[in-house]
């Protein structure tokens, strides 16, 4: 019996099924209207239509990580593939699961510079963790499939795979995901089991330890965070999370110290700075997170879990290196512990220590009742949604800062944000790919009005699918961090951070069929916070804040942890020695 | 010279690489992207039956930063196998180079000499010209080329280090 060939369209279609792919976000063009007719021709795959290819990556990215599953885009040739740039470069900073199809001109025209071609693979290469150029429909299925396991397996990540039109219309051989095998890529999951007791030996002997995580115990899916949790409490160790990390252990857990890093918390920054070991689990030693090299974590024996070898020493050079899944190799340390029975160090004065530190209230803020502040806001949000099971996205910037500052994350998945980029426009585009997901949830994005505008166009995309997003708009009138930045290191010379000129949002919302809603005052916030949650739609909602507010506490860049910038009024309260008593 | 400067190290490494198109774009991209030098790089394809290549490069860097460069090689997926001969023990580095030399009278007679004593080939000839063929490591090679500068040194081409294991072992 001959084998019966598919169509280069019916075998993506198939391939998607198998994959258990529901959803994919994209935008149609001239070569892939062949995958489109496919689509249109079917019921089971849905298709999301947004305004802009770059909206459909944050898109997937959101849904990848509010979901654990990857998040899937379809785009056009030339400029529908270099609009996924951007998102492509997020997606690999922070490690999200992400396949992008794009279609590429008919293989005989490549390299003739034919309309809307671009040299996909070539401009991809270093802001995707894979890719490839279909030349051959014979393939089509075995490249798709891997594309999947490479953007799931080891650290995850964007793959892109280039389709050339006539691949897409050609007929071939349809393979299923079993029969593909990637002799070359077999990351490691398990870790050394040897590391494992040598590391667990040295926490046990700790006096003064901290866990430090990351993404990574995200990315390892909620049993990974639940071994977190147990292994904190094993312990009786504290635990700080990275900004990619929010939700891996339960922020109202009294071990959890707030996120640490440039913006972190008092505690957690001297925590990490007085450590005598260090666990980082899944975190990768980021500069916004160090500082200083060279004066971090002075005194610290330190151990870490990654999955990506090339994460290990890159920075910070580590005594003990565990190569593997954060949730396998934090399962065998809870295992490793408790078949050891080691028992931690007494760290009651360790603890006291910290308990000095958060003393210090680091995340207090003068409230002078004129003009909205942001962290009140924040903190009436969180009030609000504290007992709801809440997606929260943001954009870049202070409200970034603010949101993990003053957002409580109990659960992995809750927050997604440009992490390691930093890529302004990626909150609403993000929320759409979350609500899409979870299509009951609450969605909120914070973001700010220079952010939202950077994406703007997917309000339609919101309007399009009614989905009920709530949009917080913490309006400064200033690009904030580097009005912030030039205020403290450049004098006060606020070049171009000044935007002059902005739309009326309520307006705005209105003419997308959104809600709008706005406040200038403090005693509107609780109105406006209570309205845009009770609303059944979309809301967008402005709050002119208080344009002069800064975040704190800070490190200044190229500085250290224990060298903190603790408000606005008191820069020198820091601790700068050994000796320096805490209140 | 500073202190990074004196800790920069050599290191011959040995990449195993599925033949397919991108492959070497995907690993010059890694050093240029991230900042890693290439004093040497070649590439051929040597298991054509499992479609395999072999890159040699020679790098340079602090221990910690060779490091990087193994890891980020080992983590692009159509990499098989990255071996840092220069750690991994003894090894034979080899570089081909074709000299042609211009010139007549005593210089062309004394070129012939050098050839000869650095065990080159004449390749091609004519009146005026030769050109040498020469094989060795790469600093038999710079001084042989040092060597002929004066003599009417007119073009170099050269292949780059390809460089195996001693011993039984195989990467």
């Amino acid at each position: 019996m001959a084998i019966k060939k598919l169509t280069g369209a019916e075998i993506f279609l198939r391939v998607l099924k198998d994959q258990g792919v529901d959803v994919v976000f994209g935008y149609p063009g001239g070569v892939t209207l062949s995958l489109y007719d496919e689509i249109y021709k079917q019921n089971r795959l849905r298709h999301v239509l947004t305004r802009h290819e770059q909206a459909a990556v944050h898109a997937a990215e959101g849904y990848a990580r509010s979901t654990g599953k990857p998040g899937v885009v379809l785009v056009t040739s030339g400029p529908g593939a270099t609009n996924t740039v951007t998102g492509l470069a997020d997606a690999l900073m922070d490690s999200i699961p992400v396949v992008c199809i794009a279609g590429q001109v008919p293989t005989a025209l490549i390299g003739n510079d034919a309309f809307q071609e671009a040299d996909t693979t070539g401009i991809t290469r270093s802001c995707t963790k894979h890719n490839n150029l279909v030349k051959d429909v014979d393939h089509l299925a075995r490249v798709l499939h891997e594309a999947f396991y490479i953007a799931t397996h080891g650290r995850p990540g964007p793959v892109m795979v280039d389709l050339p039109k006539d691949v897409i219309n050609a007929r071939g051989v349809y393979v299923g995901p079993d029969k593909v095998r990637i002799k070359s890529y077999q990351p490691r999951v398990e870790g050394d089991i040897g590391l494992i007791n040598r590391a667990v030996k040295l926490m046990a002997k700790a006096k003064q330890p901290i866990i430090y995580a990351g993404g990574g115990v995200i990315n390892a899916g909620p049993a990974a965070s639940a071994c977190l949790e147990q292994l904190v409490h094993a312990t009786g160790f504290p635990c700080t999370l990275t900004l990619m990390g929010l939700g891996a252990f339960p922020a109202s857990d009294k071990h959890f110290l707030g996120m640490l890093g440039m913006h972190g918390t008092y505690e957690a920054n001297l925590a990490m700075h007085h450590c005598d070991v260090m666990l980082n689990v899944g975190a990768r030693f980021d500069d916004r997170v160090t500082g200083k090299l060279d004066g971090f974590a002075p005194k610290a024996k330190k151990i870490h879990v990654d999955i990506d070898p090339s994460s290990i020493n890159k920075n910070v050079l580590v005594d003990i290196a565990i190569v593997g899944d954060a949730g396998r190799v934090l399962e065998d340390m809870v295992k490793a512990w408790k078949s050891t029975q080691a028992k931690a160090k007494a760290l009651k004065s360790w603890w006291r220590k910290i308990d000095g530190w958060r003393a210090k209230k680091c995340l207090s803020y003068g409230n002078n009742g004129k003009l909205v502040k942001p962290q009140y806001i924040l903190q009436r949000l969180q009030a609000e949604i504290k007992d709801r099971d809440v997606y929260v996205t943001t954009d870049v910037g202070q409200h970034q800062m603010w949101t993990a500052q003053y957002i409580h994350f109990e659960k992995p998945n809750r927050l997604m944000t440009s992490g390691g980029l930093g890529t302004m426009g990626y909150g609403l585009p993000a929320a759409v790919g979350v609500q899409i997901a979870h299509p009951e949830a609450l969605v909120v994005v914070v973001t700010s009005e220079g952010s939202l505008q950077m994406n703007l166009q997917e309000l339609a995309t919101v309007d399009q699918y009614r989905l009920p997003i709530k949009i917080l708009v913490l309006n400064n009138g200033y690009m904030g961090m580097v009005r912030q930045w030039q205020e403290l290191f450049y004098g006060k010379r606020y070049s171009e951070s000044r935007y002059q000129g902005e739309p009326d949002f309520v307006k705005l919302a209105e003419a997308y069929g959104i809600m709008g809603l706005q406040a200038e005052r403090p005693d509107q916030v609780d109105g406006l916070i209570k309205k845009m949650l009770a609303h059944d739609g979309a809301v967008l909602a402005n709050l002119r804040i208080d344009p002069t507010e800064n975040v704190f506490p800070m490190i200044a860049a190229g500085a250290s942890h224990h060298e903190m910038i603790l408000g606005p009024k008191e820069p020198d309260l820091a601790e700068t020695g050994e000796d320096v008593v805490l209140a | 010279m500073t202190a990074a400067d004196e800790n920069i190290q050599f290191h011959t490494i040995a990449i195993l690489v599925n033949n397919e198109p991108g492959v070497l774009a995907r690993v010059i991209g890694l050093f240029s992207g991230r900042g890693y030098n290439i004093e040497s790089l070649t590439v051929a394809e040597v298991k054509h039956s499992e479609n395999l290549s072999r890159i040699t490069i020679v790098t340079s860097g602090t221990p910690m930063i060779i490091e990087q460069i193994k890891a980020q090689l080992e983590r692009l997926v159509p990499v098989h196998r990255v071996s840092d001969l220069t750690v991994e023990g003894p090894f034979v580095k080899r570089e081909l180079a074709l000299v042609k030399v211009r010139g007549s009278g005593e210089n062309r007679v004394e070129s012939l000499r050098i050839a000869d004593i650095f065990r080159a080939r004449v390749v091609d000839s004519t009146n005026s010209s030769f050109v040498f063929e020469i094989v060795g490591d790469t600093g038999k090679l710079d001084a042989f080329v040092n060597l002929m500068a004066p003599l009417g040194l007119v073009d170099v081409a050269r292949t780059g280090v390809a460089a195996i294991a001693r011993g039984a072992a195989a990467l």
